[in-house]
């Protein structure tokens, strides 16, 4: 692959205005797939989650799964769109092995959602409505993977394997009108906009959402027009960019590379382009042509989709609130910095620090400890944070701090305990004798013995160099194997050495 | 009159990974005209205040709901497969790229 010439983004923005577009693809967490029975699960043993229907066999019959709806205009409405009162399904038809059947079944003209805008705010605090054509639902296409060659890749395989779990699994696909406006921002937009599509699924509890898993995937359109042009430049479509990081890195590749090609007086192929995160580049793919052609027509198989009012309004009434707006409340109600709350929010662990601090601990504790130790063991076991202890338990460790049984070392050992399932916290203290050593006459022996091979702090602190006591409260420290008071211990030596 | 050419009957051929030989083309690209002419018909007589239907049976929001049942054992569900490896379909080399 050769080294694309990029121009310098500043340089880019001079000269040329950025749109975008953007098409996420959200993987619906119900049980089942969208038209079949078979279970809707990840990572399960290659083609064992299938019915005829998913393999597209003759005589099978789609039906529509009736919560992928339900989710689907929660999802519609959460993006402030207007519900069809009749939605259809149509085949999309194309030859490639991803589907058994040659087409997949989609919407085209008649989406269940359409005209809406979702609210989004950057890191520097600008807030961008980003306007929404249409979300609509479909099926997922099976995995494929290409064997032999050098690379992996499509390019040299000698042949390919073809799991289809994934033929069948839910997915609506949300696709923005084009974005003006973001200038140096743009790329920022882009990221921003999955991460609070990101929320507002997860918020309303109809999809996993993990990137990493492809649960929720976006293509970014890119286009360039020269400065004090109305018409759109040529745009390409980069596909499949699966983190939050990646998105704004690939639209900012983009107009960084169509700017040099556009300056040159070259022009840009429409086409699809690949990102490839470990150079920080895309390469192009397929041309968009009249290749593209479909055929769409309506679903034989399937009737109209025509939600009830009653039905829509029940959903409505049932849409958790924003996700831009809870953050906004959220911040303000604990009076975070912008940094620390950017720090739960890139963490996303949002929703255990508020559960925390309901159920009564100080918002910073909450913080400290959900960013801090439990994020480390959740990254170290490359795991969820929200998943090795609950709220509960973190409020019962946050407490034995507060009232003194427990400093900040001997809690971390408590919180490692209970994600390890020994129990509740102060069963652990009990069981552990993990809690602080009170008792000031066991700490000044200690102390005695520290300074009796240390004889010249005492005389140093007198002289001023109070830092002197360091080397005493650590050797008492380790002496109690860390179950004391540091604060303490330090009390305790500076009145040894003004007697 | 519809529009359709032997170019367009080549175009939807391939679409459809068909190869024809010149003499069908000719010939399918009279049939096609006049089943295409048939269905404009229909045009005339639809007026706008005939709404548009997707389906010919007045059936709508026919569901299921969101319960597991039987799926085919792997073994199964391979059966049909000319070759298989892995518990996964083989197909040939893919020269085009995902849609």
């Amino acid at each position: 692959m050769s080294k694309a010439k990029l121009m310098d983004f500043e340089k880019a923005l001079e000269l040329f205005e950025p749109v975008i577009g953007l098409e996420v693809h959200v993987e619906l967490n119900t049980k089942t797939k969208m038209f079949s029975s078979a279970p809707n699960e990840f990572g399960s043993e290659p083609n064992t989650n299938l019915t005829p229907v998913c393999l597209g066999l003759p005589g099978s019959l789609p039906v529509v799964n009736a919560q992928a709806v339900r989710y689907s205009i929660s999802l519609g409405l959460a993006l402030g769109c207007e519900i069809s009162p009749s939605s259809v399904f149509a085949r999309k038809n194309y030859f490639y092995p991803d589907m058994a059947k040659n087409y997949q079944i989609s919407q085209y003209d008649k989406p269940i959602a359409e005209n809406g805008s979702v609210e989004i705010e950057l890191a520097n605090g600008r807030v961008v409505h980003v306007p929404i054509e249409r979300a609509h639902m479909e099926e997922d296409a099976g995995k494929l993977t290409h064997v032999g060659g050098s690379t992996g890749r499509i390019q040299g395989a000698e042949y390919s394997l073809v799991d289809y779990n994934r033929a069948g699994v839910p997915l609506v696909e949300i696709v923005t009108r084009p974005v003006f406006g973001g200038e140096a921002d743009t790329p920022a937009i882009a990221s921003a906009y999955v991460s609070t599509i990101r929320d507002i699924v997860i918020a309303l509890g109809i999809s996993d959402a993990r990137m990493d898993r492809g649960n929720l995937r976006c293509d970014a359109n890119v286009s360039l027009r020269p400065r004090g042009t109305e018409k759109l430049g040529t745009r390409t479509e980069t596909k499949n960019v699966n983190s939050l990081r990646s998105v704004e890195r690939a639209v900012r590749y983009e107009i960084q590379r169509q700017a040099a090609i556009l300056a040159d007086g070259g022009s840009i192929l429409q086409e699809t382009r690949h990102w490839h995160e470990d150079t920080g580049a895309t390469s192009a793919g397929r041309p968009k042509s009249d290749a593209d052609d479909y055929r769409y027509f309506p679903e034989p198989d399937l009737a109209p989709v025509e939600p009830s009012r009653e039905l829509i309004e029940e959903l409505r009434a049932q849409l958790p609130e924003h996700p831009t707006l809870r953050r906004r409340r959220l911040k303000a109600e604990w009076g975070f910095s912008d940094l620390e709350f950017q720090d739960i929010v890139n963490s996303g662990l949002l929703t255990e620090v508020e559960t925390t601090v309901a159920i009564g601990v100080e918002p910073q504790a909450a913080r400290k400890w959900w960013t801090g130790e439990i994020a480390r063991i959740a990254n170290e076991r490359g795991v969820d944070a929200g998943s090795l202890i609950t709220p509960a338990n973190l409020a019962k460790v946050v407490a034995l701090v507060d009232e003194g049984t427990l400093n900040d070392k001997l809690a971390r050992v408590v919180i490692g305990a209970v994600i390890d399932g020994e129990g509740e916290p102060s069963a652990i203290v009990q069981a552990r004798g993990l809690a602080i050593v009170s008792d000031d006459g066991a700490l000044i022996e200690a102390i005695d013995a520290a300074l009796a091979s240390q004889p010249d702090v005492l005389e140093k602190i007198r002289e001023g160099k109070v830092q002197a006591a360091g080397a005493v409260i650590g050797a008492v420290m380790k002496a109690m194997g860390g179950q004391a008071d540091a604060a303490r211990v330090r009390e305790l030596v500076l009145e040894r050495a003004s007697q | 009159m519809s529009d359709i050419s032997a170019d367009t009957v080549r175009h939807l051929a391939h679409l459809a990974r068909i190869d024809l030989s010149d003499d069908e083309v000719a010939h399918l690209t009279d049939e096609l005209r006049v089943i295409v002419d048939n269905i404009a018909k229909v045009g005339e007589v639809a007026t706008p205040d005939v709404p548009a239907t997707s389906h010919p049976i007045p059936l709508s929001n026919v569901y299921r709901e969101d319960v597991v049942a039987d799926v085919l054992t792997q073994e199964q569900a391979l059966s049909g497969a000319p070759e298989a490896n892995d518990g996964r379909f083989t197909v040939s080399a893919i020269l085009g790229e995902e849609q």
